[in-house]
């Protein structure tokens, strides 16, 4: 029963703190992300997203709390090889083709050569496959990152602002894929500073200043502050916070 | 560890250098042009670059092998490539041998290359075995590889990467009895040289090219080297943290 209610988080944060040059980033921080959702993490510029993230991946050092993936603590060596990430700086060689970039994470995540060619599908980026992503644009380089990452097929997708500098046609194009991998049961965090796209998620987890100030659906959210679109429902929830009383 | 892992790795190290042919002209060309220039500045005592010519051979891919692995791993660690890696379920050894083999793998043409100059056109004659000079310059490389990978944490920025190889490379050379032999040292001098492994390398490689004879002390420089060079490997692989603050 326990591991059962276990298994059906992908993401189980409890009591994170993360303290960063004497300043708590990230302070008392507790979160669930449900199995086979597509889930936004939101919030201004330094209210801690990437810190999050990182502990969900298991690459931040953190001063309390746990984090637990897919049912194993994050970083652990079981943990690994179900979660894919995605930095907010695109972590690919610029020396290597996108074939060749691809190829090489995929050796070392041992799946099969024949997903490096649906992974550049998957991105829309086969006219490019065969170019040094050093010649590649800013918005081409972060799907090639980004198809690092859907690779392995990993049951959680951790992707830091992997749609910010694309055309707004891309940007749909992207929507719609983590939509439809979290249809077909795959979990995706995606952390955004542009609130307008995250009415494609089927939750919102606003951060503010290193915690989280508002944890439900988008249309709920609305409802909740009657605001017109998620940008004032944001200015609305934060206003409410900072009300004396 | 995994084979499969350290070979792609290797492969891709070695791909990466091959689309840099300007560093690769320079890793080729410089010692022999260097190797060159010493042959005619003892141009008159021809006795002293026959003497130097065996350490110079055993220091040149050193050197070079010290300096390209600490700015390849710089570039690994802020590309942000490395936190990637690190993320999946890569073995930490998985990618220091598989960068030490393909540098290896570079060595060894570096080495033949000199060796051609050195044992042609330069005519130094080299009454000791042939095989043990190649064994034995391809260890010094090695050496360098690893103690490059290992103190490549050290540096937070290229400057100070490029900065090490004053700082730790040329205190060894200077005492390895290049310049002046480690016997007429002062004996602090003496102690210091013996603690420090390039002397090893060196020293067995002058060993291998004045005679045949396979002695104790040869052994004692092999051995030295072959412990060193893991050893470095072994420090190197726990500065790669999977956690970063």
């Amino acid at each position: 029963m326990i591991i059962q209610h276990l298994m059906n988080y992908a993401v189980e944060v409890r009591g994170l703190t993360v303290v960063r040059g004497g300043r708590a980033v990230v302070e008392g921080v507790d979160l669930v992300v449900p199995a086979g959702t597509l889930v936004g993490l939101l919030g201004p510029s330094g209210a801690g997203k990437t810190t999050l993230m990182r502990a969900m991946v298991g690459v931040q050092r953190i001063s309390a709390g746990s984090v637990t993936v897919v049912g194993h603590p994050a970083g652990s060596p079981g943990a690994r090889p179900l979660v894919g990430y995605v930095t907010q700086a695109p972590a690919v060689y610029g020396d290597l083709t996108v074939r060749e970039n691809l190829a090489y994470f995929a050796s070392i995540l041992g799946v099969s050569g024949t997903r490096v060619g649906a992974a550049i599908r998957e991105v829309s980026l086969e006219g490019r496959a065969e170019d040094r992503v050093g010649n590649l644009s800013g918005g081409e380089v972060s799907r090639v990152s980004l198809a690092t990452a859907l690779l392995a097929s990993p049951p959680l997708l951790i992707l830091d602002e992997p749609t910010v500098g694309l055309d707004p046609l891309l940007r749909e194009d992207l929507w719609s894929l983590f939509a439809r991998l979290a249809a077909e049961g795959t979990t995706v965090l995606v952390s955004s500073h542009a609130m307008d796209e995250a009415r494609r998620c089927q939750r919102l987890v606003l951060l503010r200043a290193g915690r989280v100030v508002a944890d439900e659906a988008p249309t709920a959210l609305l409802r909740r502050t009657g605001a017109s679109d998620l940008d004032r429902a944001f200015l609305q929830v934060v206003r409410q916070l900072e009300q004396p009383g | 560890m995994s084979l499969r892992r350290t070979a792609a790795t290797a492969w891709r190290v070695l791909r990466q250098l091959r689309r840099d042919p300007r560093t690769l002209a320079l890793m080729m060309l410089v010692p022999l042009v260097l190797m060159a220039l010493l042959r005619y500045m003892f141009n008159d005592d021809r006795s002293v670059f026959d003497r130097i010519a065996p350490e110079l051979i055993g220091l040149f891919p050193f050197v070079l092998m010290f300096v390209v692995t600490s700015v390849a791993m710089l570039r690994e660690r802020s590309s942000g490539t490395l936190e990637r890696l690190l993320a999946t379920p890569v073995a930490k050894l998985d990618i220091l041998i598989g960068y030490a083999l393909a540098f290896a793998a570079t060595a060894l043409v570096q080495v033949g290359l000199v060796l051609a100059l050195v044992l042609g056109p330069l005519q130094v004659t080299v009454r000791g075995s042939l095989l043990l000079i190649v064994v034995f310059a391809v260890l010094d490389a090695l050496l360098g590889a690893g103690l490059g990978l290992c103190f490549s944490a050290l540096a937070r920025t290229e400057f100070q990467a490029v900065q090490l190889m004053p700082a730790l490379v040329f205190p060894q050379a200077l005492l390895c009895g290049l310049f002046v032999p480690r016997s007429a040292m002062i004996p602090p001098l003496q102690g210091l040289a013996n603690a420090l492994p390039l002397t090893y390398a060196v020293d067995g490689i002058t060993r291998a090219a004045s005679s045949t004879a396979f002695g104790t002390e040869l052994l004692k420089d092999l051995l030295v080297v072959l412990l060193c060079w893991p050893l470095a490997l072994l420090v190197g692989a726990l500065t790669l943290r999977r956690r970063t603050p």
